[in-house]
């Protein structure tokens, strides 16, 4: 542990560099890796890629005693065994000893390539029972309903997180002339494949959930299924881009998955 | 081979040491409330801790053997009988075939845990048999047992492990409010000088409206200085996080795996069983700790833990 290299850390971050990075306890056995404190995709890649990086050690069994690698918005949460710590590194606090471990894990991951990005198309149908508030939408942005689709299917987006519920996806940012704050009451049921529309994100429900965002269509696909290896389509880091589908396309999809 | 299920009591579902690895999809960790309860019934049976336990809420249910079995008991005392005879936490028994065990009358404690010797015969799904109940996966189908239920199990001739239970390892129940130490939470320092002293001098109180995802608790009113806009983060079991309405809520075993709410502390782990055990309308005292002190009770704890589990 005492031997981190400080001799590579130096020659691989200029002396310049400010360091875009802290770390915070999140009770005793949890480090939040903190990389900004307001929203930017450049933070939410940082997460993504430092997030990336610790899975990828944890795969090769080079993460000893951490648990869960969680990005989110702008962090990057390990959840770690303080109890792990204790036995392989004795004299110190397992705190201390895992920023240790982190801050080498990041300092490592800078001089890394970035991994290729995984790109997915998701059908989504944006017709009648599938897009309940879609008028509302086009109304709320000041567009026609087949604006708002064209906006939503214009470009490929990033997955900023999964969170909330099992396998549902953070997906953004759209174009900003798809802003409008979520719903003032929320629905008590959003049916599974739902996808929601609020402040230039969408969301997937990947169950039937409660939501507050508006459902600007749905797709066929089912997004999380726990006894497949892995359990959900998406991770943070990769990109989707929407497709148009018809209501006979979403039909013909949905039987095809069950 | 198997467990019939007679009553299935109030909420009575299978958990182990939780879900771990799969948070990143959103997937909560789930496990044993009681982590020690847990453990320790499992080592009554010579199991490793890791084992499925059966986890029992309040009112247990009532179970007929079908086969010969090794069981142990731990955590709540939910008025446990064998045939008749009555079975405490913290014991082992050897179970004949056609044997009933019942458990009649909540003592104290919210939570008791069953362990089989040899474990109980279900499907592992993502590396864990807990049951996540609101997301209907793992387990025994996803979900709390009911009536009818028929629970494969491993039959087992053995005779239960000599253990020498240390004290403090046991649940007992203490009269009066229940001291839980805390670090601070993350947003600590946005919460106001009165509500931080309120959340560490007055006490709070456990509502009704409290499972295995969150404790609600009820007490002073907790605001910010001002109203904060917080990114989706990490938050773990124990986080303390207060919505708008002021009172707050513990996360317990089935939290999400992320959050928004201002966190006002954290449990220390060491304090999350004595937390599993609280009924509605217990009364909690928090009291604040340094992360090297949580930090060092917590291993203690576990390291006498796995001393047990070396010494059979």
């Amino acid at each position: 542990m005492s031997n981190v290299n400080c001799n590579v850390r130096d020659s691989r971050q200029p002396l310049h560099a400010a360091r875009a990075w802290r770390f915070e306890p999140c009770g005793d056995s949890c480090i939040v890796v903190v990389f900004a404190t307001v929203f930017s995709a450049e933070a939410n890649r940082r997460a993504v890629a430092f997030s990336a990086a610790l899975h990828d050690l944890q795969a090769r069994g080079l993460l000893s005693g951490v648990t869960d690698v969680i990005p989110a918005m702008v962090s990057v949460g390990v959840h770690y065994s303080p109890y792990a710590c204790a036995t392989l590194y004795p004299e110190w606090l397992p705190y201390d000893a895992m920023v240790e471990v982190l801050e080498s894990a990041l300092t490592q991951q800078q001089s890394l390539p970035r991994a290729p990005v995984k790109r997915l198309e998701i059908p989504v149908c944006y017709e009648a029972d599938c897009a309940p508030d879609l008028a509302d939408i086009a109304q709320a942005c000041g567009m026609t309903p087949h604006e708002v689709i064209a906006a939503h299917t214009a470009q490929w987006v990033d997955v900023l997180m999964v969170g909330f519920a099992p396998g549902h996806p953070y997906i953004g940012m759209h174009d900003p002339s798809l802003s409008l704050a979520r719903r003032a009451v929320p629905r008590t049921l959003v049916k599974q494949g739902s996808v929601g529309l609020a402040n230039c994100q969408s969301v997937i429900y990947p169950s039937d959930l409660p939501g507050g965002w508006h459902i600007v269509g749905r797709t066929p696909w089912a997004m999380f299924s726990p006894a497949n290896q892995p359990p959900c389509r998406l991770t943070g880091g990769d990109q989707v881009r929407f497709v148009a589908i018809t209501a006979r396309e979403f039909a013909h999809l949905a039987r095809a998955q069950s | 081979m198997t467990i019939k299920v007679i009553r299935p009591g109030l909420f009575s579902s299978f958990q182990d040491t939780g879900r771990v690895g799969f948070q990143h999809w959103g997937v909560p960790v789930s496990g044993a409330m009681d982590q020690d309860a847990h453990a320790l019934a499992n080592l009554l049976v010579g199991n490793p801790t890791t084992a499925a336990t059966l986890e029992m809420t309040i009112q247990g249910p009532v179970l007929c053997f079908q086969a010969k079995a090794l069981i142990g008991l731990a955590g709540a005392d939910l008025g446990a009988s064998l045939d008749g005879v009555a079975l405490k936490p913290g014991h082992a028994a050897c179970v004949r075939p056609g044997a009933v065990l019942r458990f009649e009358k909540p003592e104290y404690g919210a939570r008791a845990y069953l362990a089989v010797s040899g474990g109980y015969v279900l499907q592992p799904l993502m590396n864990s048999l807990s049951t996540y109940s609101r997301g209907g996966f793992g387990g025994l189908d996803g979900r709390a047992l009911k009536a009818g239920d028929v629970i494969p199990i491993c039959s087992s001739f053995a005779n239960p492990p000599r253990l020498n239970i240390p004290p403090g390892l046991l649940f007992t129940p203490r009269p009066g409010p229940v001291s839980i130490r805390v670090l601070h939470g993350r947003e600590w320092a946005q919460f106001s000088a009165s509500a931080q002293q309120d959340f560490l001098n007055e006490p709070y109180r456990l509502t009704a409206a409290s499972d295995r995802m969150g404790y609600r608790l009820e007490g002073p009113g907790l605001a910010l200085t001002q109203p904060a806009q917080l990114l989706s983060e990490s938050v773990t079991f124990g986080t303390v996080q207060v919505p708008a309405g002021g009172q707050p809520i513990v996360l317990m075993a089935d939290r999400q795996t992320t959050g928004g709410y201002p966190r006002i502390a954290q449990v220390a782990s060491v304090d999350l069983p004595a937390l599993a055990q609280l009924m509605p309308g217990d009364e909690i005292r928090f009291s604040l700790i340094d992360l090297p002190t949580a930090q060092q009770l917590l291993v203690a704890r576990l390291r006498r833990l796995e001393k047990l589990e070396a010494a059979h």
